[in-house]
């Protein structure tokens, strides 16, 4: 999954996270609910801060909700903590934002309370793929923020900035390459297939993916770093050690208006597109509250604050936004994306991580 | 003062805390575990409870047998390296002077402090290309040109080592300092060189606290998973580090804990072996 736009979570504050987490399922009450408010899980760390300072402040403000945010473990160990407690009947957040792997797998076991659309009547403004949906049309979930994983270069190695994901093939680049080391976050599948196959339809049948992995692992030879932690890749492609790879095009940018000598660039291929939904817990019992919430983030101007202060990508439509044309270049782009095959992740997990392991490990 | 054999059930009262913190803290756990490896994944989702050999069949396979004999590779020679080392600079160590010893064992301790995070972030930093050790050696002349030493099996080793190392010392200290000074002195008088002394009859002597050593930093070892990720390349992540994939990234806990009771065992096994072999040399 994400360990999400912060370039100083460590493996600690992830732990220290998920402990906080663990402590708010065992004690529960000891958060005694005011008249109104919700606890709302985000990412710890850069994501939480920049929620706590510059959102949650004003929607207090203008619905007389109290939000109580909760700092999220990266990976699925949330995914596994609101589950086990929902079986408890306990929610350590009502609201959390979620990968869409971590949404599909929770549909698997109902964990997602359905939402209403008809108390959301912002919802009209997300573009179509940000609404989660259950097999049988139910909502499981509303876009919350979007992001993009994108090529980046160091400047002073790379004086021109490559166009193309091919780049990652190209032999000049051997040894000089960092990519995510998971299947399910790097989605360098899509990319392959993308590039090289026609589309991520290429990926529908397991020759379609074989074929892909096969073409992947002839860019081993370039990857000196697979990498699950960022700190560890950012730090490299700052310093130049490690000049080249895939990276998160907001943190990217945030370090190149800080003075680094690092540039994302948007390949013609695309960039990867990302997302995060909010997703309501069937343990919660502030269902109300969460509609409320969840209508308040999709409004245009709220997710142009994000895309301002957080550098996320919006969820709803260009046209609805008052961004101008230079922010809405700073976090998202005209290319038509690449969209990750989430499905896969879920109906065909194991049989992708497997290949995927065997793939640069052996 | 004459020891009574425990007669009645107070007179076992001080076992109770550590028996209890004992059963809550690993048998409890590491009965879930063993329960969960046996458990039903569902993919795409978590898992349910039954009783099903899928795990582990999917374990015996070419691939993780290739992974579990690297990591058991590695916790051997990070072993032995650090015994190698860690034998003769005690030895020299417990010969030195009082104020020298301290320095030296409070030196060694603060790396206690360390976390795992730090040692492999100032590791990686030391063998970079841009701001590594062979900056050094570029300017001393002895290198043309800076290069990475990382990612690569050395790197790993000689940070793992670095990690286990103080260990190693805290362990052999006591032993050495009470070896009687006047065994490698006869040796000395009978004309053994001061090598030949320590070969011959040092190491002998501490046959077992050297064994001790090697089964401590090997299973201390055997649990790393963050070091040869930050300074490794994927053919050096050992099999902690698939397990973490598995149970962080991939929700499978099943197949997570069958790993982790498979590599419990197998350390087990090893550890039993080396301690049926000391033996055995003993009873000779």
């Amino acid at each position: 999954m994400r360990d999400i736009l912060n370039a100083k979570l460590g493996r600690r504050s992830v732990l220290g996270a998920g402990l906080a987490g663990a402590s708010m399922l065992a004690m529960p009450s000891v958060l005694r609910a005011q008249d109104k408010s919700l606890k709302v899980g985000v990412y710890g760390g850069f994501f939480k801060d920049s929620f706590d300072k510059n959102i949650f402040p004003d929607f207090t403000k203008a619905t007389g909700i109290a939000i109580e945010s909760v700092a999220e473990p990266t990976g699925e160990a949330w995914l596994v903590q609101l589950e086990q407690a929902a079986k408890a009947g306990a929610a350590p957040a009502d609201i959390s934002m979620m990968s869409q792997v971590a949404m599909l797998k929770g549909q698997s076991t109902n964990l997602w309370a359905p939402l209403d659309l008809g108390k959301i009547p912002n919802s009209k403004n997300l573009i179509e793929r940000f609404v989660n949906k259950y097999p049988d049309g139910k909502v499981a979930g509303i876009g919350a923020v979007s992001w993009y994983i994108t090529l980046v270069t160091n400047t002073q190695v790379y004086k021109e900035a490559p166009t193309s994901w091919a780049a990652l093939w190209d032999k000049a680049n051997a040894d000089k390459l960092g990519l995510l080391a998971l299947v399910s976050n790097s989605f360098l599948l899509e990319v392959t297939a993308k590039t090289f196959m026609g589309g991520t339809k290429a990926l529908d049948t397991e020759e379609g993916i074989v074929k892909a992995l096969e073409k992947l692992s002839e860019v081993k030879p370039n990857v000196r770093l697979w990498y699950r932690d960022e700190a560890q890749f950012e730090q490299a492609l700052k310093s130049g050690e490690i000049p080249m790879g895939q990276y998160y095009h907001d943190v990217t940018g945030l370090a190149a208006s800080q003075g680094s000598p690092v540039r994302s660039t948007f390949p013609k291929e695309g960039g990867i597109q990302d997302s995060g939904c909010w997703a309501l817990s069937r343990a919660s019992k502030k269902t109300e509250e969460a509609h409320t919430f969840i209508n308040y983030m999709c409004q245009p101007a709220i997710q142009a604050t994000l895309s301002r202060k957080v550098g996320t990508s919006p969820t709803v439509k260009r046209d609805l936004l008052d961004l101008t044309a230079e922010e809405f270049a700073s976090v998202s782009s005209d290319i038509d994306p690449i969209i990750p095959r989430y499905d896969l992740y879920q109906t065909k997990s194991d049989f992708l991580n497997q290949k995927w392991t065997e793939m640069i490990a052996g | 003062m004459r020891r009574e054999p425990p007669q009645r059930l107070a007179h076992y009262g001080p076992l109770f805390f550590p028996a209890g913190m004992l059963t809550v803290f690993f048998v409890v756990p590491f009965a879930t575990m063993i329960a969960v490896s046996f458990f039903q994944r569902q993919q795409g989702g978590f898992y349910t409870p039954a009783f099903v050999f899928d795990n582990y069949a999917r374990f015996l396979s070419l691939f993780f047998g290739k992974v579990l004999g690297f990591s058991l590779f590695l916790a051997v020679a990070v072993a032995v390296a650090c015994v190698v080392i860690g034998i003769p600079f005690t030895y020299l160590l417990s010969r030195s002077a009082r104020k020298i010893q301290i320095v030296w064992l409070v030196a060694l301790l603060s790396i206690l402090s360390l976390s795992e995070v730090m040692i492999g972030f100032a590791w990686s930093t030391l063998f970079s290309r841009t701001a590594g050790i062979t900056n050094l050696f570029v300017w001393l002349g002895l290198m043309a040109q800076a290069q990475a030493l990382t990612p690569s099996f050395g790197a790993v080793m000689t940070a793992m080592t670095y990690q286990a190392f103080p260990y190693t010392v805290l362990v052999l200290y006591p032993a050495l300092v009470r070896l009687d000074p006047t065994l490698t002195e006869a040796a000395r008088t009978l004309g053994a060189s001061p090598v030949k002394a320590f070969l011959t009859v040092v190491v002998p002597a501490l046959r077992n606290t050297i064994l001790a050593t090697l089964i401590m930093v090997f299973i201390f070892a055997l649990g790393s998973y963050l070091l040869p990720q930050l300074l490794g390349r994927p053919q050096h992540w050992t099999l902690s580090v698939l397990i973490t994939d598995q149970a962080i990234y991939q929700s499978n806990m099943p197949f997570a804990a069958a790993m982790a009771v498979f590599l419990v065992l197998v350390s087990l096994a090893l550890v039993g072996l080396a301690l049926y072999a000391g033996q055995q040399r003993q009873a000779k």
